[in-house]
């Protein structure tokens, strides 16, 4: 065992200081270099301020925005550290809901969101990714028929014609990779964005 | 379920199975030491390597030297990793100032990487410093992944030759796999993914102010570099707590795929390697074959299962299926295809929260875990896993026609069967044996976030993850507790090595044995009836054991569910 130790203790060493050391510093530098943007995080500018990056989905609350999914993210109770407390989209800590499908809290909480939606807009039926939580809590997309189905509360608050607010969510649809992979979505962040400068606000 | 779907899962078989061939061909020049298009650059590199540490590139080793030098490398890589968790703090690297692991947390994470288990008990962007994460990680998914690589290879090396004494080099084994198959190909993987969106910076988390005036702190990172190793090592341990559900570990469908693609890249090439090593392409083609029959099988009812979704949320009037804890850009398809890839091959990573699968869509990636991870597998784990239920296989055949089983030329005798039950029998006893010590204390029974059928299966999935070595968890459970981060580094530890120990007797053993001819009598291990056989003998030899636990928990809870019933916590 000890004649083992002199090449276990070099190669370790030499090997942690090559992929652990000189392989992701290198690669910051060249992925830097080559997409400064997508290495820095997507982020988005406005007015020289961030306001988000286009790849984190954010919380939308007001009825004047297209709203994303529900997030199950959560912060630490600013009251008492040890408890945490529900806070959508937090991006400094990802996560899902962990329901399982027979839980008896994600079958009222979603029975809650089907008729707030319903409410919303009657006679429509409601996308399942509009009343269901993400994998990370930081959904960036939403599907088309989401987008849709917001669209009359939308156009009603922001004093648009549905057909205008429709065609600026048409316009945002991103289809599947190649035709074949994923399926199609719409980013919120950027139909927000979109439909602030359409506005004229 | 939708033609596009099966389009996509077409799509991604044929690609795992084009890659085979090419990579297992450059494979197998690494491990018997031959040029390679990388040598002028990497030739250098590991011969000054070699000198330093003062290893004979020639010099061979005898089974329990080469264990012996594996472990003996893992207990200072463990060592190594468990200090600079409790040290990260005031070392460099760490914008965000995260503060030192504690003792039992950094035992499990230390362990869970050593293991290639790379289970999440951390959360990784509110536990881990950036140093931590490049230092402590993503090395130990490279030489984790290494050292399972050159096991498989010793063992084949076992098949291959005949009355031998040594079954090669791991020193040399593990170099030539970092430095010319894992490196190159991450370094290739981290632009692709950083083109795609993944961030690779050594700034802090950015503050952005929202279109709504909320503040938002946007956790980034050198996060690409590590994407790309922890899916081709199939290692599968997150920067991020949400894993490859995470925008930022898994920003497109086009990212998602090629997360796929690499988890199953290297475990299937091995099985060519194999082949080309024993001098017969055929029988890595046929072991090939037996994972795909099973991989399809469990693929085919995660989907379904998926997209028929849950009965008590459709009957709220909901249809396209279960989204809840899945992306919306992958998609039913992109998270059911994942979560059957990435518990088949010991990789762990996540794009869906599993926890919030169908009851029978989270019991397939179970059952994967819990046939050994031979489905392909982890890498050289998944090879070194399915050639053991091969030795079964051949006893098994041998019995049925009462002649002593030979397996390419070796005689499969009493010594090495035993060793091939030792390594199987195991994982039950690590699986079982701690669900039902969890279910029986308080400290155990404290952890489920679900009530009912599932708060079991979380438990079950937990410790069936963490002895199968894979990773991935029902997330509810609340495993970062003394009871847990101990019992579950327990079992990864055990998982992996009473398999690896056994596993390198056998490799030992059968390359003392003189090769014997094939006559009309010998079974045939590259056709359809083979193939077959070692199907059967996994499904019941592997997977029955699980099967009254799987009853206990998935079955009843799909029972349950069908007929609309609910659990609370607490009621």
């Amino acid at each position: 065992m000890l004649n083992q130790l002199r090449p276990a203790l070099v190669l370790l060493t030499a090997l942690t200081a090559i992929t652990g050391l000189a392989y992701p510093l290198a690669m910051t530098g060249l992925a830097g270099a080559v997409f400064p943007t997508q290495a820095a995080g997507s982020l988005i500018e406005r007015g020289g301020k961030v306001v988000g990056s286009g790849l984190i989905g954010q919380s939308f609350t007001s009825d004047r925005y297209f709203q994303g999914r529900p997030s199950a993210t959560s912060a630490a109770d600013p009251a008492d550290a040890t408890k945490t407390v529900p806070a959508p989209y937090n991006a400094a800590n990802s996560s899902g809901s962990n329901l399982g499908p027979t839980s008896a809290a994600l079958a009222e909480r979603v029975k809650a969101d089907v008729a707030a939606r319903r409410a919303e807009n009657p006679g429509q039926p409601v996308p399942v990714d509009l009343v269901t939580t993400s994998g990370s809590g930081l959904d960036p997309d939403i599907s088309p028929e989401a987008a849709l189905f917001q669209v009359p509360r939308i156009a009603k608050t922001r004093g648009l014609s549905e057909d205008r607010v429709r065609a600026l969510v048409e316009a945002r649809v991103q289809g599947r990779v190649l035709g074949i992979l994923g399926e199609p979505r719409v980013n919120v962040l950027a139909l927000n964005l979109a439909l602030d400068e359409q506005a004229g606000t | 379920m939708t033609i596009n779907g099966w389009i996509q899962i077409a799509l991604f078989c044929a690609i795992v199975l084009a890659l085979a061939r090419p990579l297992g061909g450059y494979m197998t020049r690494v491990f018997t030491g031959e040029r390679t298009l990388l040598s002028p650059v990497l030739g250098p590199v590991e011969r000054g390597l070699y000198r330093v540490a003062g290893i004979d590139a020639a010099q061979e080793q005898h089974w329990l030297s080469y264990a012996l030098a594996m472990l003996a490398f893992h207990g200072l890589g463990f060592l190594a990793l468990y200090a600079l968790l409790r040290v990260q703090a005031v070392l460099p690297f760490n914008p965000d100032g995260q503060s030192a692991v504690a003792p039992d947390l950094a035992f499990n994470t230390a362990t869970s990487f050593v293991t290639n288990t790379n289970w999440q008990s951390y959360g990784g962007e509110t536990t881990l410093s950036y140093l931590t994460q490049m230092l402590g990680l993503t090395h130990q998914n490279f030489l984790s992944a290494a050292t399972g690589i050159a096991l498989a290879v010793a063992l084949v090396r076992g098949f291959s030759r005949a009355s031998a004494k040594t079954v090669g080099s791991f020193w040399v084994d593990l170099t030539r796999t970092t430095l010319y198959v894992l490196l190159p190909l991450c370094m290739a993987l981290t632009l692709f993914y950083v083109w795609q969106g993944i961030p690779q910076t050594l700034g802090g988390a950015v503050e952005a102010t929202t279109l709504e005036g909320a503040r938002q702190t946007i956790a980034v990172g050198p996060v690409a570099s590590q994407v790309a190793i922890k899916m081709l090592g199939t290692n599968g341990g997150g920067f991020f707590n949400a894993n490859a559900a995470h925008p930022f570990e898994n920003p497109t469908a086009l990212s998602n795929f090629v997360q796929m693609v690499t988890i199953f890249a290297l475990g299937a090439a091995m099985t060519n390697v194999f082949g080309r090593m024993v001098g017969d392409e055929r029988q890595g083609w046929a072991i090939l074959a037996a994972m795909s029959v099973l991989f399809l099988a469990g693929t085919a009812v995660v989907y379904w299962a998926e997209s028929a979704g849950s009965p008590v949320l459709n009957s709220l009037g909901l249809a396209g299926g279960n989204m809840e804890g899945k992306e919306v850009r992958f998609g039913i398809l992109g998270s059911a295809l994942f979560a059957a890839i990435t518990t088949a091959a010991s990789c762990g990573a996540v794009n869906a929260m599993h926890d919030s699968f169908t009851a029978l869509g989270g019991m397939i990636p179970m059952i994967n875990m819990q046939l050994g991870e031979i489905i392909v597998g982890g890498v050289g784990a998944g090879l070194y896993g399915i050639l053991v239920f091969v030795i079964v296989t051949i006893f098994v055949a041998g019995l049925m026609v009462g002649r002593t089983p030979e397996y390419l030329g070796k005689k499969i005798e009493g010594r090495e069967v035993k060793m091939a039950m030792l390594a199987i029998l195991c994982l039950p006893l690590m699986m079982l044996g701690f669900t039902a010590l969890a279910t029986v204390v308080a400290a155990g029974l404290a952890g489920p976030a679900n009530a009912g059928p599932h708060g079991f299966s979380e438990i079950l999935y937990a410790f069936t993850s963490a002895a199968a070595n894979n990773g991935s968890a029902f997330g509810g459970l609340t495993a970062n507790t003394a009871f847990y981060n101990t019992t579950l580094g327990l079992g990864m530890l055990f998982g992996r090595f009473f398999v690896i120990v056994p596993a390198l007797a056998i490799a030992g053993s059968l390359a003392a044995k003189k090769t014997v001819p094939a006559s009309v009598g010998t079974f045939p291990t590259h056709g359809g009836l083979f193939v077959g056989l070692l199907v059967g003998v996994i499904l019941i030899v592997g997977g029955l054991t699980f099967f009254p636990a799987l009853a206990l928990g998935p079955i009843v809870e799909h029972l349950a569910g069908g007929l609309g019933q609910t659990f609370a916590v607490g009621g």
